[in-house]
């Protein structure tokens, strides 16, 4: 899944995130992270990013997290938002099986 | 006289040398009336005689909104003054200037209830070379009378004040309601200087700090801003899960087995504990029982129960907000000012917290063991105060704790807290938002609780609960060195605040 436009989702309202996808260089993303609750769950944040991108094969993107303490399963939902967006999924080409 | 002079003398008396030998003021009609009164608030620190390295204090009751910390902190900087003790009852975010007086040396040493904002952010990362001591609203007092903390010069800061120093904060206009903290000081400073921006005619009645207490007295242009005292703690939460919390914490003081007639109660400022006393008053009407009193920092909501006749007396130790400034100002009869050494000390000869049934308390933090933490973030940086938690909890009948389960990403139920304030033995109850957990000391409590049909669990379910929704939290990184000391409400160190890692 290419990244082929710049796409928000997300707040940063206290237990949210704003997740902001732009168009990069070459293969792969760059993930950038920044979280008010990073000495405590930082890596598991990361982990969670990381594991959602992997699955939609997301590539050639910069993905940029503002946290605000947001649970995983909201960072799942703004990751999986902000990338489709970003890769102009219509609706209707949505893998839904492929989202948890 | 021969005969009455040696008599004198062998007695060690001085002769009459006329009525004003030792009080030539009385001679002067005008000095005799205002000796007291110092121009500027550096000819007053002059009078007192204040040098480097002594201690100085001041009352907190002005919260965000003070002005008299910092002005005269700045003031004693320009005199030259290094190596202070500071003791302030305590210390908040409108208090960040302070940190260029510590890395100046003109504040070496603090004792306070907290701390917040960018001052206890550059604490927590070491800003001192001496530990911060932090006490209770009760264990400021006993710290001095216990010989520990020596005030030499007290600023105190008051609304209104004659030329005598017969002072409050119910007049004039920057009303801060109740002096408790500044009475303590009044009372035990060497020295003690009432900063004012108003002069009455004399006596100024009802006097919190009286004439008989104060060395000096001095106008200043402001002492503080009553209007940032609370931002908005009297209003009515639409939060439903403070709600949530607010309702079953009504709920466990209403079946807990001392909601009867004559009871007491504290209950604190925050939208939760405000909110508690709104389902307080159905309850109260509905089953026909008033409160003998309330204790502590009064907010609008407790004087409104006062009003409507279902809180017969209020002592009030700290005015949250302007409806408890003017409630004091007004009903001198129902509503009474109590000094802090009245509200909350334990080697006072009475403390009226061991007159009290139940008190709402917050939490930061709250571990398994039920200790809490009211002093440090969860990522280690100091962002509270000690405050009456520890006082309140110890001295009434029945502490109950209310905190969400989570904050943010953060759990409150935790394993062990970051800092220990109050001893988990002397916390009864813990409301959250997924459920009431009962100490295991206070069996009969659950046993009440869970008859009236609340949803009762174990702390440790509720822990389990926070963490399956959180994750595991990782540990915060500290380094070995202590940047703050906490001292339990008898003097004693209950536990230590290090520095943390950047």
């Amino acid at each position: 899944m290419k990244v082929v436009r710049e796409a928000l989702a997300g707040t940063l309202e206290s237990n949210d995130l704003l997740v902001r996808v732009s168009p990069g260089r070459g293969e792969g993303y760059e993930l950038v992270i920044s979280s008010e609750v990073k000495h405590q769950f930082g890596p598991q944040i990361e982990a969670t990013a990381k594991e959602v991108l992997a699955r939609l094969a997301v590539s050639g993107g910069t993905v940029v997290i503002e946290d605000k303490g947001a649970l995983d399963c909201t960072i799942r939902a703004r990751l999986e938002a902000a990338a489709m967006r970003a890769c102009a999924v219509e609706a209707a080409d949505i893998d839904w099986s492929k989202l948890k | 006289m021969n005969s009455m002079q040696s008599l004198a003398e062998q007695r060690g008396i001085a002769t009459f040398g006329g009525y004003a030998k030792y009080a030539p003021y009385l001679a002067d009609p005008v000095a005799k009336r205002r000796r007291k009164l110092a121009d500027t608030l550096e000819e007053a620190v002059r009078r007192s005689g204040l040098e480097s390295g002594m201690t100085i204090s001041f009352h907190h009751a002005f919260r965000e909104g003070d002005k008299t910390i910092n002005q005269v902190v700045d003031l004693l900087a320009k005199m030259g003054l290094k190596n202070l003790t500071l003791a302030s009852s305590s210390l908040l975010t409108c208090n960040a200037p302070l940190i260029e007086h510590i890395k100046s040396g003109v504040i070496s040493r603090i004792y306070t209830s907290g701390m917040r904002g960018k001052l206890a952010d550059a604490v927590s990362h070491g800003l001192m070379d001496e530990p911060v001591q932090i006490h209770s609203h009760g264990g400021r007092v006993h710290l001095m009378d216990a010989g520990e903390l020596k005030v030499d010069v007290a600023f105190l800061a008051a609304s209104a004040a004659d030329e005598f120093g017969n002072a409050n904060g119910t007049g004039g206009r920057s009303r801060c309601g109740s002096l408790g903290y500044a009475m303590v000081d009044a009372a035990r400073a060497k020295y003690v200087i009432v900063l004012t921006e108003e002069l009455v005619a004399y006596p100024n009645t009802p006097a919190s700090i009286r004439q008989d207490q104060v060395d000096c007295v001095v106008k200043v242009d402001q002492i503080g801003d009553p209007s940032k005292i609370s931002v908005g703690a009297a209003r009515i939460t639409s939060n439903p899960r403070e709600l949530l919390i607010a309702r079953y914490a009504a709920d466990v003081l209403e079946h807990s087995g001392y909601f009867k007639e004559g009871f007491s109660i504290q209950t604190g400022s925050g939208a939760a504990a405000t909110a508690v006393t709104r389902f307080l008053e159905g309850r109260m009407r509905k089953a026909d029982i008033h409160a003998s009193f309330a204790l502590g920092g009064i907010t609008g909501s407790i004087v409104d129960l006062h009003k409507k006749g279902l809180i017969r007396t209020i002592l009030d130790t700290q005015s949250f907000d302007a409806s408890a400034a003017e409630s004091l100002r007004t009903d001198p009869a129902g509503h009474i000012e109590i000094s802090t050494d009245y509200y909350a000390n334990q080697s006072s000869k009475a403390a009226a917290v061991d007159e009290m049934d139940m008190v709402i308390l917050s939490a930061l933090e709250i571990d398994v063991g039920f200790n809490v933490n009211v002093i440090t973030g969860s990522d280690g940086v100091m962002r509270g105060a000690s405050g009456g938690h520890s006082d309140t909890a110890a001295g009434a009948n029945l502490a109950v704790v209310v905190a969400p389960l989570i904050r943010g990403r953060i759990p409150t139920v935790c394993e062990k807290v970051t800092t220990v304030v109050t001893p988990g033995t002397c916390v009864g109850v813990l409301v959250t938002d997924h459920g009431i957990a009962v100490n295991p000391n206070r069996p009969e409590i659950a046993e009440r609780l869970k008859a009236a049909g609340l949803p009762v669990l174990s702390i440790e379910e509720l822990h389990a609960r926070a963490i399956a929704i959180t994750g595991t939290p990782s540990p915060i990184a500290f380094t070995d060195r202590v940047v703050g000391m906490v001292r339990f409400r008898d003097g004693s160190l209950i536990d230590t605040i290090r520095q943390v890692v950047d």
